[in-house]
């Protein structure tokens, strides 16, 4: 599926290209936050109320003399991590439910698309904030919240991609043929159906670390870990006197959610040509 | 009229179906909570006595078996009753109650203006597409998509009101103004301004770019080019041939959208300190007030099953075909 063409396809979207560099960046920068800011970023690290651009803090301190920077490098590393075990996790409820109500249709299918209308009725965000505070904040209960409120538009995907691959022919020879169903769904319709699937979850990625990261805003957030969301929240009743501590961690969220969509867009290109092309 | 009477109780059975399912979820939630809902009730209520606990969990009937416990909470439910809040010595309902309008002002405002504007931008993009002003609209689009809207709240309100003084930064009205009729409604409806822009702008952004691609997808249909060799005029075309068939995708996506709109609330409630159930629901979670948690959680989600009867009645408006088609 990745080749030079998917490549050329990819290239073509130039908002694209510009996204994955910044993600790219992100990446980095969560890779090396340790590097480049040694120490806990719940640390003091300067006087407290530092303006940007003082000495030793390019993005200025918080209330408690916390760096800033520190924060955002150390939180793109909790966003990031939260953002891709979510999706996973999104992805295994819904593609499973998906491929089970598009393969079997009737009652099975009936009953799954019930239980996703009722998940997609359900005011997702309060379901988010009722799950964590009941379950108490942490990396796990996060992550599981996140998943749990998801999975239904990918389940409705992986269903609609499994209900018209499965009476291809490819499809019907392996029945004649005698394979299991779970051989048919894994082998046959699975890789087939994987570059809708693909995008959607990139796209994901992005809706679950602003969850996250309004979750944490809420300070529904895991208390050992820095996040973004966190360091607006703890910042927005002193906004008057400090604009920059809720300004950088709000651009670093939206620098990495634009980036994820413009990659998920640019994907949709490279991977549903047809798609993209009738667009207009 | 007698198919929309059909596709009304239809949804309404669907409806009532849904909120049983919600009912019994909010059912096990309390169950599932960390420690025995008697001691914590005791710990709230500031007594941890053991004989206490143990009257508690009589009275409530904690100590029935489950079944019989879900019947009884769900008859509870039935008649209004949403439990008691220890902490705030309420009964549930008449918290949420006082919080109910100002969240239904806010929401509803929101949902109406994300949506004309969102349609009136995406007209205004398909129109001129390929111009500049095609293009602003995208990238605003793609901007809003990608921004938190509690940070965009703070944003907003440190640039129109604490920057430049326009308007108020928080509250449902000025305090101690004593304003009545008239003057009052102004200084509620400035006091909204901001949070209403904040909570549309992201659903306006999407429902822009839907419009967009719809009415681009629409206006290459034959029936478009009959109406223009019949001479009808551009605005005419636009408004009565394309966007009416435009706007359906429009609408729908706007009814599932609803319940991300009012979860949005509590964002945004909570930036803009809107009395509502938003800022109620931020006050739960600070308190660990489980009962005013889950009394939100079934309200919200009734909130979000009438905003999709709403969406249901624009839709026959909009497309009298529904009542024969269903």
């Amino acid at each position: 599926m990745i080749n030079a063409d998917f490549w050329k396809a990819f290239a073509r979207n130039k908002g694209a290209v510009f996204g994955l560099v910044i993600l790219a960046g992100i990446l980095v920068l969560a890779a090396f936050a340790s590097v480049l800011f040694p120490g806990d970023p719940w640390d003091m690290a300067t006087a407290p109320f530092q303006p940007p651009l003082s000495d030793g803090s390019p993005l200025g301190s918080d209330m408690l003399g916390r760096d800033i920077a520190a924060g955002i490098a150390h939180g793109a590393r909790v966003s990031l991590l939260i953002g891709l075990t979510s999706t996973a996790a999104a992805l295994a409820i819904g593609v499973t439910l998906g491929a089970l109500a598009g393969f079997h249709g009737g009652r099975v299918d009936d009953a799954i698309m019930r239980f996703t209308e009722l998940f997609q009725t359900i005011p997702n965000f309060v379901l988010a904030v009722v799950l964590v505070a009941i379950f108490t904040p942490s990396l796990t209960t996060i992550v599981a919240a996140i998943a749990i409120v998801s999975w239904p538009p990918l389940a409705r995907l992986a269903r609609a991609e499994f209900m018209s691959l499965r009476t291809r022919e490819f499809v019907q020879a392996a029945i004649t043929t005698g394979q299991s169903n779970s051989a048919i769904i894994l082998r046959q319709i699975l890789p087939n159906s994987l570059s809708p699937i693909i995008v959607s979850a990139s796209l994901m990625v992005a809706t679950a670390i602003l969850l996250e990261s309004s979750l944490s805003f809420l300070g529904l957030g895991d208390p050992n870990a820095m996040s973004w969301g966190y360091m607006i929240g703890a910042a927005r009743t002193v906004i008057r006197q400090a604009w920059w501590m809720s300004f950088f961690p709000g651009l670093a969220i939206v620098l990495t959610v634009l980036a994820l969509n413009l990659v998920g867009e640019g994907l949709n290109d490279a991977l549903n040509p047809k798609l993209a092309r009738s667009r207009g | 009229m007698l198919g929309f009477a059909q596709l009304f109780a239809s949804r309404l059975v669907k409806a009532l179906a849904i909120l049983i399912a919600i009912v019994v979820m909010n059912f096990f939630l309390v169950h599932a909570a960390p420690g025995d809902p008697a001691m914590v009730m005791a710990g709230e209520a500031g007594a941890a006595d053991e004989k206490f606990v143990e009257q508690l969990r009589q009275q409530f009937g904690l100590d029935r078996p489950l079944h019989e416990q879900l019947a009884t909470y769900v008859g509870k439910i039935a008649q209004g009753d949403l439990g008691f809040s220890y902490r705030q010595q309420r009964p549930v309902w008449d918290i949420l109650a006082e919080r109910l309008p100002a969240t239904l002002i806010l929401t509803l405002t929101a949902f109406l203006l994300a949506l004309a504007a969102g349609v009136a931008l995406g007209t205004l993009a398909a129109i001129t597409v390929g111009t500049w002003a095609d293009s602003a609209i995208t990238v605003v689009a793609l901007l809003a998509y990608a921004t938190p809207i509690y940070w965009i709240g703070l944003m907003l309100s440190l640039l129109f009101s604490i920057q430049l003084g326009w308007l108020p930064a928080f509250g449902y009205e000025t305090i101690g103004a004593g304003y009545t009729g008239l003057a009052h409604a102004a200084d509620v409806a400035q006091h909204l301004i901001l949070p209403v822009i904040t909570l549309a702008l992201f659903y306006m952004a999407g429902y822009a770019r839907l419009t967009r691609a719809s009415m681009l997808e629409v206006r290459g249909q034959d029936f478009v080019k009959t109406a223009k060799a019949k001479g009808l005029s551009q605005s005419h075309i636009v408004t009565r041939h394309v966007l009416r068939n435009a706007i359906l995708p429009v609408i729908t996506v706007a009814g599932i959208q609803a319940g991300q709109l009012v979860g949005g609330s509590i964002l945004i409630e909570t930036v803009f300190a809107w009395p509502g159930i938003g800022r109620l629901a931020f006050e739960a979670v600070l308190q660990r007030d489980y009962q005013v948690l889950l009394g939100i959680f079934l309200v919200t989600s009734v909130m979000v099953i009438l905003f999709n009867i709403l969406t249901d009645i624009l839709y026959g408006i909009v497309d009298p075909r529904i009542q024969a088609a269903r």
